[in-house]
C-alpha cells in the first residue's frame, strides 16, 4: 500500500474490497468467520440447553430431534457444548492476539527504529521464545504458570509474540531511511509520533493479515492444551477439552469424538482461507 | 550441397482467454547443406516461434503447430513421434538461445551437464564422454578446459557460457544449429568473438546454421543466405548479396532505409508508418499493406504467395506477380 | 549466533524451578517429604546459594548428561530422558519421511499439471491439512484404520506398524506445508530458461522435471523440512497421546501434571536444543545445496 500519512484513501480500501469479493475462497472463510463469532457472541441466548447440566440418563445419545448433535458421556447436550465452546475459544483468541499485538509491536518498533543493543536484544529474545517449536512454546509457558483458563490465554499470547515483533520490525527497518520519514523529523516530529502515526499504519496490511491466520493457529494450540489437560479445565465446554473426554467414548458413540474436532477444523479453515485471501487482496504482489 | 531443413507454410497458433494469436501464419523457407541462413525481423514476428516449431517445443498449453510441413532429411518432422523427436533433438538439429546467463542449469556442473547429453545421444561412457566434452570446450577455445568442466555456471562469465552452451550443443555434430540471438545479450567485443567462434565451427563441423536475429548487421556479417520475417510470415528470401542491394518487398527496402548510415548525410530516420499487426486479429490480405507505400487492389484480398524474381530470390508481394506462387 | 540462544535456553529451563511459586527445594523434594529431607536437597543441589552459581552448576552438570533425580521415581532423569526422547526422535523421522514424500510428489504434479483436477484437489487437500487437529485426525484414523479395518493396531509401541497411524497424524499440516512450497518453487523453476535448454536437448520429461527442475526447486523447501522437523518434535505430544506412544511429550506434559520438575526442565532443554541445532543443519544444507553459496 503506498500510504504516507496513514490516512488510506477511499478508492484504496475499494480497490482491496474489490479484489476480496472477487475471491469465492476468500468469501467463504468469510462466511464461517462471521458465523463463527456469531454464534460465540450470541451463545447464551442461541444455545438450546444449559452447556453443563447433564441428565445421566440420557448419556451418549446419538443426534436426535431434541439434541441435534446428540448428548455427551455425561448427558450434557453437545450442540449447546459447541456453540458454547465457539464463545470460549473466541475468548482466548481475542485475548492471545490483543496480548501479542500489544507487546509485539511495541517490540517491533522500539527494535526496528533504535536498533543497536536494543533491537540485539529484542531480536535474541524472540530467538530464545523461538527456540522451543510450535506448540511446545505453548506447553513451557504452561509448565511455569500452570494450567487453567486465563494461563492459557497468555500463554497462547506470549508465544504469538514473536511473529507480529518480526512483522512490525522488518516494517520499520524497511521504511525507516525512505524520505518521508526523513521529512517528518526534519519538521521536528518526535520519535513517538513518527511511530505512531507514520511506521505504524504502514505495518497495518501485515498486521491484519497475520492477525487473522494466528487466530486460525491460536485455536489450534488452545484446544490442543486443552485436550492435554493443560488448558481449560472441567467441566467449561472447550472443543479440545471435550475432544479428550469423548476419546474413551470414540467406538461406542464416534459422534462424541468427531463433533468438537470437526468444529475446531471447520472455524481454522475459515480463518485461513479469509486470511490468504486478505493476503491476495491487500498485496497480489506477494502470491505464488 | 543438397536442400537439408525445408517449411512449407508452417502454422503456429496461441490460444488463450478465448483468442487465437497467429504467431506462424503460413512461413516457407529451405535451409541447404554447410550454409548460414539468416532469419531476420522486428521483435514479435515469430523467429523464436519458428525456431521453437522446428524442435517441437510449442509448449501446449497454450500454443500448438496447428499446419504445415516441416521435412528434414527425409522427414516430415511434424509426423514424428515424441521418442523420434527427442532423438533428433540435441543431436541433429540443436539450439543456442539468447540469455547465456540462464540457458544453464545453475545446480549442475558444467561437465555433467555436457556429459548427460553426449551420453544421451552418443552410447558412449562416462570417462569417454568427459573426453568427448573437453575436446569440445577446446575446440571452443575454452582456456583451463578440465577446471571449467568442474565449475557451475555462475562462476563463468556471459561470453564463456555461451561458449559453453555452443560447446554443448555442437558436441553431437548436429546437422543443424540454430542460434537464437546468440549475440543479442553480450557485449559488443565478445559478440564479434562469438559470431567468429559460430562461422569456425560451421567450417569445421560442415553444420548448417539457422541464425536468427533482428540486428542487420549480424546477418550482413554471417549470412550466407536470408530470409525477412515479418508478423507471422516470411515476406522475402534471397541471396545476402541480393537482399542487401536488391530488396524488393517494400517491407526490406523500409527495414533497410531506417538504418542510419555513415556516409550518408539525413536529419531524420526513415521510419516505417504504423505498428505490427496485431497477431490475434491480423489484417485480411497481405499483412503488411496496411504500413505499404505501394498498396494496390490484391493487397488486402488475400495474402501473397512467395513469387520468384530471379535465381533463390522470392518475394511475397503483388508487386511481382499474380495469383501462382513458385510452388 | 547460535551460543546466545542455547544460553537463553538453558537459562529459561534452569529457572523453572525458581519461576513456579514455592521454595524450591519442597518442590523437589515432593508431596510427603520431611524437613530434613528438605534441608539436604537443599544442600545438595545448592539451592541456598546465589542463582547464578546454581545457574553455573545447572549447566555444569547438565553437559556432563546429569538432569537430575526425578521426583515421582527417584531414577536419574537422564535414563528416562533418554529412551522417550529417542522414540519421539523416531516418530518425527518417520513422520517428516511421509510428509515430505507425500508434499514433494504433490507439489511436483501439481506444479506440472496446474489448474488441472490433481492441482485443485491437492490444494484442498493441503487446506484440510493444515486446518485439521493433529489430536482430532490422530482419533479419526484411529477410528477408521485400527478400530473398524483393523489394518493397524490403535496405540503402544512395537514395530513400525504401530508408528504409522500416528506418525502420519503428525504430518498432515507439515506434507500440506511442503506440497504448496513445492509446488509455487517448481513453478518457478519450470519457467526457466535452463529447462528449455534440457527439453532442448532431447531429454525425456521425466528427467527434465524430477532431475532438472526439482533439484533447483528444492533448495528453498529445504528450510521448510528442517522447520517442520521441529515442530514435529514438539507437537508430537498430540499424536503421542491419542496412541499412548512412550514419547518424550508426553513425559513431560506428566511431569507437569506431577510438578516432576527435573523432567520438566530436561525435556524443555532437550527440546529446544534439538530444535535449534536441527535450524543450523538446516543452514547448513541450503548453503550447500545451492552451489552460488557453496563457491562464493
Amino acid at each position: 500500500m503506498n500510504e504516507v500519512k496513514g490516512t488510506k484513501t477511499i478508492s484504496q480500501t475499494a480497490e482491496v474490497w474489490r479484489r476480496l469479493k472477487r475471491n469465492r475462497a476468500a468469501i467463504m472463510g468469510g462466511m464461517i468467520v462471521f458465523l463463527f463469532v456469531f454464534v460465540a457472541i450470541l451463545a447464551p441466548w442461541i444455545s438450546p440447553y444449559p452447556p453443563n447440566e447433564g441428565d445421566l440418563a440420557k448419556r451418549l445419545k446419538p443426534p436426535s430431534k431434541e439434541h441435534l448433535l446428540g448428548t455427551d458421556a455425561l448427558g450434557r447436550d453437545q450442540l449447546s457444548r459447541v456453540i458454547f465452546g465457539a464463545r470460549i475459544s473466541l475468548q482466548i483468541q481475542v485475548a492471545a492476539v490483543i496480548i501479542a499485538l500489544i507487546i509485539g509491536t511495541l517490540l517491533g518498533m522500539v527494535g526496528g527504529y533504535y536498533g543497536g543493543t536494543f533491537d540485539n536484544l529484542i531480536m535474541r529474545l524472540m530467538d530464545i521464545l523461538l527456540a522451543f517449536p510450535g506448540i511446545f512454546l505453548a506447553i513451557s509457558i504452561i509448565a511455569v504458570l500452570g494450567p487453567g483458563l486465563t494461563n492459557l490465554m497468555l500463554a497462547a499470547g506470549i508465544y504469538s509474540i514473536p511473529q507480529f515483533a518480526r512483522i512490525v520490525r522488518g516494517s520499520v527497518l524497511s521504511l525507516k531511511e525512505k524520505e518521508f520519514i526523513e521529512a517528518a523529523r526534519a519538521v521536528g516530529e518526535n520519535d513517538f509520533n513518527i511511530l505512531f502515526r507514520y511506521l505504524l499504519p504502514n505495518s497495518m496490511a501485515p498486521l491484519i493479515i497475520q492477525t487473522t491466520l494466528r487466530m486460525a493457529t491460536v485455536l489450534l494450540t488452545a484446544s490442543g492444551l486443552s485436550f492435554l489437560g493443560l488448558g481449560v479445565q472441567p467441566p467449561t465446554p472447550e472443543w479440545g477439552a471435550m475432544l479428550s473426554t469423548a476419546r474413551a467414548y470414540m467406538i461406542t458413540a464416534p459422534h462424541v469424538a468427531t463433533v468438537p474436532g470437526l468444529a475446531i477444523m471447520l472455524v481454522v479453515m475459515g480463518f485461513n482461507l479469509f486470511g490468504d485471501g486478505l493476503r491476495d487482496s491487500l498485496d497480489p504482489r506477494l502470491r505464488d | 550441397m543438397g536442400t537439408l531443413l525445408n517449411i512449407n507454410n508452417l502454422k503456429t497458433h496461441f490460444f488463450s482467454s478465448g483468442r487465437t494469436i497467429r504467431a506462424l501464419d503460413g512461413v516457407s523457407f529451405h535451409i541447404e547443406e554447410g550454409e548460414v541462413f539468416g532469419l531476420v525481423g522486428e521483435t514479435g514476428c515469430g523467429k523464436s516461434v519458428t525456431a521453437l516449431s522446428i524442435l517441437r517445443l510449442i509448449p501446449f498449453p497454450p500454443g500448438k503447430i496447428t499446419g504445415g510441413e516441416i521435412h528434414f532429411r527425409g522427414r516430415n518432422l511434424l509426423h514424428l513421434q515424441e521418442d523420434e523427436m527427442r532423438s533428433i533433438r540435441g543431436k541433429e538439429i540443436s539450439m543456442i538461445f539468447q540469455e547465456p546467463m540462464t540457458s544453464l542449469n545453475p545446480v549442475f556442473r558444467i561437465g555433467d551437464q555436457m556429459v548427460e547429453v553426449i551420453m544421451l545421444h552418443q552410447k558412449l561412457d562416462r570417462s569417454l564422454a568427459t573426453e568427448k566434452a573437453i575436446e569440445m570446450l577446446q575446440r571452443v577455445h575454452i582456456p583451463d578446459a578440465d577446471r571449467v568442466l568442474k565449475q557451475y555456471p555462475h562462476q563463468l562469465s556471459g561470453g564463456m557460457r555461451q561458449r559453453v552452451m555452443i560447446a554443448m550443443e555442437l558436441s553431437c555434430h548436429p546437422f543443424l544449429l540454430i542460434a537464437d540471438e546468440p549475440t543479442t545479450a553480450l557485449d559488443v567485443t565478445i559478440q564479434a568473438q562469438i559470431l567468429r567462434l559460430i562461422k569456425e565451427m560451421r567450417n569445421e563441423l560442415q553444420t548448417s546454421i539457422l541464425l536468427i536475429t533482428h540486428d542487420l548487421g549480424v546477418i550482413a556479417e554471417m549470412c550466407d543466405r536470408v530470409a525477412v520475417m515479418y508478423a507471422g510470415s516470411i515476406a522475402e528470401e534471397a541471396r545476402i548479396e541480393e537482399i542487401f542491394e536488391k530488396p524488393q518487398h517494400p517491407y526490406t527496402k523500409g527495414l533497410w532505409g531506417a538504418i542510419p548510415r555513415v556516409d550518408q548525410e539525413k536529419e531524420t530516420l526513415a521510419v516505417i508508418p504504423g505498428t505490427v499487426p496485431d497477431l490475434s486479429q491480423p489484417p485480411t490480405g497481405c499483412k503488411f499493406h496496411p504500413r505499404c507505400p505501394h498498396r494496390f487492389t490484391p493487397c488486402d484480398q488475400k495474402n501473397p504467395p512467395l513469387f520468384q524474381t530471379s535465381s533463390g530470390h522470392l518475394v511475397s508481394c503483388y508487386l511481382y506477380g499474380k495469383g501462382e506462387s513458385h510452388g | 549466533m547460535l551460543l546466545p540462544v542455547l544460553l537463553g535456553v538453558s537459562l529459561v529451563s534452569f529457572s523453572l524451578l525458581h519461576m513456579v511459586p514455592g521454595d524450591p527445594a519442597e518442590l523437589l523434594a515432593g508431596e510427603e517429604a520431611n524437613p530434613e529431607f528438605i534441608q539436604a536437597l537443599r544442600k545438595e543441589y545448592g539451592l541456598d546459594q546465589p542463582l547464578y552459581i546454581q545457574y553455573f552448576h545447572f549447566i555444569s552438570h547438565v553437559v556432563r548428561g546429569d538432569f537430575g533425580i526425578s521426583i515421582r521415581n527417584r531414577e536419574p532423569v537422564i535414563k528416562l530422558l533418554k529412551e522417550r526422547f529417542l522414540f519421539t526422535l523416531q516418530l518425527s523421522f518417520l513422520s517428516i519421511l511421509i510428509a515430505g514424500f507425500i508434499g514433494l510428489v504433490a507439489g511436483v504434479i501439481s506444479a506440472t499439471k496446474q489448474y488441472s483436477l490433481f492441482d485443485n484437489f491437492s490444494m484442498v487437500g493441503a487446506l484440510f491439512g493444515v486446518s485439521m487437529p493433529i489430536f482430532w485426525f490422530g482419533l479419526l484414523l484411529m477410528l477408521v484404520f485400527s478400530v473398524q479395518l483393523r489394518w493397524f493396531p490403535a496405540g503402544g509401541k512395537g514395530t513400525i506398524l504401530h508408528l504409522i497411524l500416528p506418525a502420519i497424524a503428525l504430518g498432515a499440516a507439515s506434507s500440506a506445508v511442503i506440497a504448496r512450497m513445492t509446488r509455487a518453487s517448481m513453478l518457478e523453476v519450470i519457467r526457466q530458461e535452463y529447462i528449455r535448454t534440457a527439453r532442448a536437448n532431447g531429454l525425456r520429461e521425466f528427467i527434465v522435471i524430477y532431475k532438472h527442475a526439482l533439484k533447483n526447486a528444492m533448495i528453498p523447501v529445504i528450510t521448510v523440512f528442517g522447520l517442520e522437523f521441529g515442530y514435529m518434535l514438539g507437537g508430537a505430544v498430540l499424536t503421542e497421546t491419542v496412541f499412548s506412544l512412550p514419547g518424550v511429550g508426553r513425559l513431560m506434559v506428566e511431569g507437569i501434571f506431577q510438578r516432576d520438575y527435573p523432567i520438566v526442565q530436561g525435556s524443555m532443554l532437550l527440546v529446544a536444543t534439538t530444535f535449534v541445532v536441527v535450524n543450523l543443519l538446516t543452514d547448513i544444507a541450503y548453503a550447500f545445496f545451492d552451489p552460488k553459496i557453496r563457491y562464493e
